[in-house]
C-alpha cells in the first residue's frame, strides 16, 4: 500500500529510536515490533498488558500520557480470534503508537482503567461490539446498544440484520420487540473495481473474457 | 329562542350604516377560519437525530427562515404540533419518539424527514435501527432525500400545510 505521508528523516529516526527503546526497556513482553506506512507498532503478550502501559505512560522516553481509542478486530480464521488494538499518543514526545494483543475468544483481558481513566467507556464499547472481557473494570457493561441487546454486533458470525426488530404494538400500546422480518432480501451492491482481476458480476466477466479473447 | 333577532328592514338598516362608517364584517365557517390558522402556526418539536437535523437547522436559519411561515422549534412535545422525524431512528431511541408523540396535544402530525425515517434507507439492513419511523407512529408528509435539502422540508411542510386545510377537523 502505498503511503502519501512522507516523513522527514528526523521523524523516521525519532520512530526508529522508540522501537530500540521498547526493545530495551519491554523486550521481554514484546512479541513483534514493525514501523508500518511510518507508524510504529507493537505485539506484546496478552498477560503484560498492566506491566506494558504503565511503562509507556511513565518512563520518560515514551510519556504516552493520552490513549486514543480502543478498538478490535475479529479475525475468525485465527487461533486467537480477536486482536485488540490500543492506540497511543506522546504529546511530550510527538510520537503516536500502535499497541496489540491477540487474544482468544474466552480471554480475560486487564482493564486499563486504573492507568488511564478514559479507558472505562472505550472498553466498554469493545465489550458491547466484541463481547471481550475486561478484568478489573468497575462497570462494564454495554454502552451502545438497545437496553436488553443480545450478541455482540461487530462478530463476524453476527448476522447483518440482527435477529429483533422494534415495532409499535396495537394491542399492547407500546413499543415492542419481534422477530427480524424482511420485507426485501439482502441486496449487495459492491461494484467490483476493474483494478482486480477477480470480477464477480456478470457484466463484467463478459467484458473481461471479450479483452482475453482479443 | 332568546335571541332578539331584528326584521329584515331593519337588518338592512345596520348593514347600510356599517358599510357607511367604513366598518364591515365578513363570514365564513368557522372550521375554514381555525384550518388556516393551525396551517399557518406549526410548531415542530425538535427531533434532530442524525445529518438531515442540520439540514433542518438551514431551514430555521436566515435564508429560508421557517419562522415565516410560523413554524418555531419547540423544546417540549406538550406546545407543538408536529414532530419532524430528522434522521436515523434507532432501536433505543424508537420507545423515547413514541413516548414524545404520545405527549403531544391532538391535534399532532408527523413529518418524516430523509431516507432513514422513511424507509431505514441506507440503515435498512442494520441490526439496530427501525426500518421507518411509520413503524412507530403514524405519518403525515414522508420528505425524500439523504438528507433533503432545507428547500424539501420546506416544500413537505407547505404540503402539510395544505394537509391541514383540507382535512382538519374542529370536532372529531
Amino acid at each position: 500500500m502505498p503511503s502519501f505521508y512522507i516523513p522527514s528523516e528526523e521523524k523516521v529516526k525519532q520512530l526508529e529510536e522508540m522501537q530500540a527503546a521498547l526493545q530495551s526497556k519491554l523486550g521481554d513482553s514484546i512479541v513483534e515490533a514493525a514501523i508500518i506506512n511510518n507508524e510504529a507498532e507493537i505485539t506484546i503478550q496478552k498477560e503484560s498488558v498492566l506491566k506494558v502501559f504503565k511503562e509507556l505512560k511513565d518512563n520518560s522516553k515514551f510519556l504516552f500520557k493520552q490513549l486514543i481509542d480502543i478498538a478490535a478486530v475479529d479475525y475468525p480464521e485465527r487461533d486467537q480470534r480477536f486482536e485488540v488494538v490500543y492506540l497511543l499518543l506522546s504529546l511530550a514526545n510527538n510520537l503516536r503508537l500502535k499497541v496489540k494483543i491477540n487474544i482468544s475468544e474466552d480471554f480475560i483481558v486487564d482493564s486499563l482503567t486504573d492507568i488511564y481513566t478514559n479507558s472505562d467507556w472505550l472498553e466498554r464499547e469493545v465489550y458491547d461490539m466484541f463481547g471481550i472481557y475486561f478484568g478489573g473494570h468497575k462497570d462494564l457493561r454495554r454502552i451502545l446498544t438497545d437496553f436488553g441487546f443480545e450478541g455482540a454486533p461487530l462478530r463476524k458470525d453476527f448476522p447483518l440484520s440482527g435477529f429483533v426488530e422494534v415495532e409499535f404494538n396495537e394491542e399492547y400500546q407500546r413499543v415492542m420487540y419481534k422477530p427480524v422480518r424482511l420485507t426485501q432480501d439482502y441486496r449487495d451492491f459492491s461494484s467490483n473495481n476493474p483494478w482486480i482481476d477477480e470480477v464477480k458480476t456478470d457484466t463484467f466477466n463478459f467484458l473481461n473474457k471479450k479483452a482475453k479473447a482479443e | 329562542m332568546g335571541l332578539n333577532l331584528l326584521d329584515g328592514q331593519n337588518q338592512d338598516a345596520i348593514l347600510k350604516q356599517n358599510d357607511s362608517q367604513k366598518s364591515g364584517f365578513f363570514t365564513a365557517q368557522i372550521d375554514t377560519v381555525v384550518n388556516m390558522i393551525r396551517a399557518n402556526s406549526i410548531w415542530p418539536m425538535t427531533f434532530g437525530l442524525a445529518c438531515c437535523a442540520i439540514e433542518m437547522m438551514h431551514g430555521y436559519m436566515a435564508r429560508y427562515d421557517l419562522d415565516r411561515f410560523g413554524s418555531m422549534p419547540r423544546p417540549s412535545p406538550r406546545q407543538s404540533d408536529v414532530i419532524i422525524v430528522a434522521g436515523t431512528l434507532t432501536n433505543k431511541m424508537a420507545p423515547a419518539y413514541r413516548r414524545v408523540y404520545d405527549q403531544m396535544a391532538e391535534p399532532r402530525y408527523v413529518i418524516s424527514m430523509g431516507s432513514c425515517a422513511n424507509s431505514g434507507g441506507y440503515y435498512s439492513y442494520s441490526y439496530s435501527v427501525v426500518r421507518g419511523c411509520d413503524k412507530i407512529t403514524p405519518v403525515d408528509v414522508y420528505v425524500p432525500g439523504c438528507p433533503p435539502t432545507a428547500e424539501a422540508l420546506l416544500y413537505g411542510l407547505f404540503q402539510l400545510q395544505k394537509k391541514i386545510k383540507r382535512t382538519g377537523k374542529l370536532w372529531r
